[in-house]
């Protein structure tokens, strides 16, 4: 991975006409060849901050620089890097499949290549419906198709917005499958799921917006290992009434029946305190018949740090 | 210049045009063969001749510009707001396209569709009257720079159009009085004096009388103004488009 980011956000608000701030000054670099996932409540500003990547939506103040190419200035440049896939199935009715993705790869500026058109209708199991009339196709077909219009014209930077929304796990299998492929051909990939598994298994990053501001942006590694508590369960032999006095001062937590002790621990630390807690309790004679440990998954951190500062 | 994304466009454009082909081009030559029937063979034989031109043929220019008029405003207007209206505007938004060539994509593709409709409605003019063309290149002329800059006009009622009740109203409202009042059915010298005068600021007389002269060789306004009148209308819209696509005006939010 080269040092010089693929994308550069530097600054990005934007006020719609309404009135209302849907992004405040978002900084954020995209590194060449990996796979960013932008997560967020509804609402928080996902789709603003793509569409103006792109160049659907113009940026109050800011600059975006794609692959070198300032994407106001040197729009032309910027724009035949990039393809979208966005959230909402916007397609052609009339047309057939494999017309609206040729028409996708001329409008982009690429000489005619049915040969890569049809490989890309062949990868998203297009190839059959190629003359079906798009309308005639499912919600998850048309899905389909939007992602063979982007990637027409072989862009280098794919934006996924909300790809595996109203997608059965067939399709979400494949999908993921050949966003690996994208990424091992070099194709940096931004994506925005509200599944938030999805970000677990795919991402190399993460970034999380909230009413407008980024407020993380993480490698999933290290965001799993710094935020990522980990909890040991005991089942107790006897209930208890009260926390001996003795260890009151370690991270435990008794539960209301008195029959489970939790520990909390932090995963970042070398020393986790269990062997000192175990001899704690069997100095106090506090017997366990079972215990557990769990790590809190991506779905808890996201969950603690939207509810956390709102 | 990215000449595949134009070739798209107006390859797009034209396939639309093609799946309805029979129906747009239907109506307007059936109401072009009304207007012979009604006004030229009924009405034009107690007329007799204006400006020593046989009636039934003095109304062939006009009657070949009005469905030209309101089928490049309707056709380009529906051209562009659909995808707006779709949603698939996006695409067009996301690609490395400039404004002048989406516009000689869409409005390309419309004013080729008015053309053909042009030529169909000379034709069947033909089974109705056995009319001579004077200026042929000149008819042609006007006929290219009509469809062209009317398409183009038609474009932007299609940017600024955010209803389908807006899309319309521009043809109904503005078109159909200005174009009846154009001088299609007689000549405004026919006219009482102040209408004459009142006549000279509707742009379409200016068009009219143009298509009259390369047809007849006989005009209301000198011809040199009709041209000049049409050039500088269809600057007038490329003027604008240009700034609509610079400052993405009800484009880009
Ligand atoms: N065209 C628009 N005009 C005015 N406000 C808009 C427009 N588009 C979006 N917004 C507002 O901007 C804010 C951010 O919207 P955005 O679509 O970027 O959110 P999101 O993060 O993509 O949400 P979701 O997860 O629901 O897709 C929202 O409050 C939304 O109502
Ligand atoms: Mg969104």
């Amino acid at each position: 991975m080269s040092s010089e980011p693929i994308v550069s956000i530097q600054g990005i608000s934007k006020t719609y006409a309404s009135g209302l701030q849907a992004l405040k000054k978002v900084d954020l670099d995209i590194r060449r060849g990996e796979i960013f996932a932008l997560l967020g409540p509804n609402g928080a500003g996902k789709t603003t901050l793509i569409s103006i990547v792109c160049g659907i939506v113009n940026a109050t103040t800011g600059v975006v620089v794609a692959d070198g190419h300032d994407i106001v200035r040197d729009y032309r440049a910027a724009r035949a890097k990039i393809g979208l896939v966005p959230q909402e199935l916007h397609t052609d009715a009339f047309e057939s499949v494999i017309a609206t993705v040729t028409f996708s790869r001329g409008l982009f500026g690429l000489a005619p290549n049915p040969a890569h058109v049809e490989k890309v209708l062949r990868d998203l199991s297009l190839w059959e419906k190629r003359d079906s009339k798009v309308m005639t196709l499912s919600g998850g077909m048309k899905r389909r198709v939007l992602i063979a219009k982007a990637l027409a014209h072989e862009p280098r930077i794919l934006f996924l917005d909300e790809p595996t929304a109203g997608v059965d796990v067939e399709l979400r299998h494949d999908m993921w499958q050949m966003v690996r492929r994208l990424r091992e051909n070099g194709t940096t990939i931004i994506l925005t799921t509200h599944y938030i598994e999805e970000a677990e298994d795919m991402a190399d990053r993460i970034g999380v917006i909230r009413k407008g501001e980024l407020i993380l942006v993480e490698d999933k590694a290290a965001l799993m290992k710094k935020l990522g508590k980990k909890q040991l369960s005991l089942s107790l032999q006897t209930p208890l009434q009260q926390i001996p006095a003795e260890l009151a001062a370690l991270p435990l937590e008794l539960s209301a029946s008195g029959d489970t002790l939790t520990y909390t621990f932090d995963t970042q630390t070398d020393e986790t305190g269990i062997a000192e807690l175990l001899r704690c309790l069997g100095a106090h004679g506090i017997d366990f018949k079972d215990l557990h440990s769990s790590q809190s998954s991506l779905e808890d951190i996201f969950v603690s740090l939207v509810r956390g500062a709102a | 210049m990215n000449l595949y994304a134009i070739r798209a466009i107006y390859k797009f454009e034209m396939a639309r045009t093609f799946r309805t082909l029979l129906e747009s081009l239907l109506s307007p030559v059936l109401s072009t063969s009304l207007y012979f029937i009604v006004f030229g063979a009924a009405i034009g034989a107690r007329v007799g001749s204006v400006d020593g031109v046989d009636y039934a043929a003095f109304i062939i220019p006009g009657l070949l510009m009005l469905p030209l008029l309101n089928e490049s405003i309707s056709n380009a207007a529906f051209g562009i707001y659909m995808p707006k209206w779709a949603g698939t505007i996006f695409e067009l938004l996301s690609a490395p396209v400039s404004a002048f060539e989406a516009v000689i994509g869409y409005v390309g593709a419309a004013a080729t569709k008015s053309l053909m409709l042009g030529t169909l409605i000379l034709i069947t003019a033909r089974c109705f009257v056995p009319y001579h063309i004077e200026h042929p290149f000149w008819m042609a002329a006007f006929l290219v720079l009509t469809a062209l800059s009317f398409s183009l006009f038609g474009f932007i009622i299609g940017l600024w159009a955010d209803s389908f009740q807006r899309l319309q109203v521009v043809p109904m409202l503005i078109m159909t009085p200005l174009t009846f009042l154009g001088g299609a059915f007689y000549s405004i010298t026919m006219l009482p004096p102040l209408w004459q005068k009142i006549s000279l600021f509707n742009p379409i007389v200016y068009l009219i009388s143009g298509m009259r002269w390369s047809f007849y060789g006989k005009a209301d306004v000198d011809v040199a103004i009709s041209l000049a009148a049409i050039l500088g209308f269809l600057a007038l819209c490329l003027g604008i488009v240009w700034w609509i696509f610079r400052t993405g005006y009800k484009l880009r939010n």
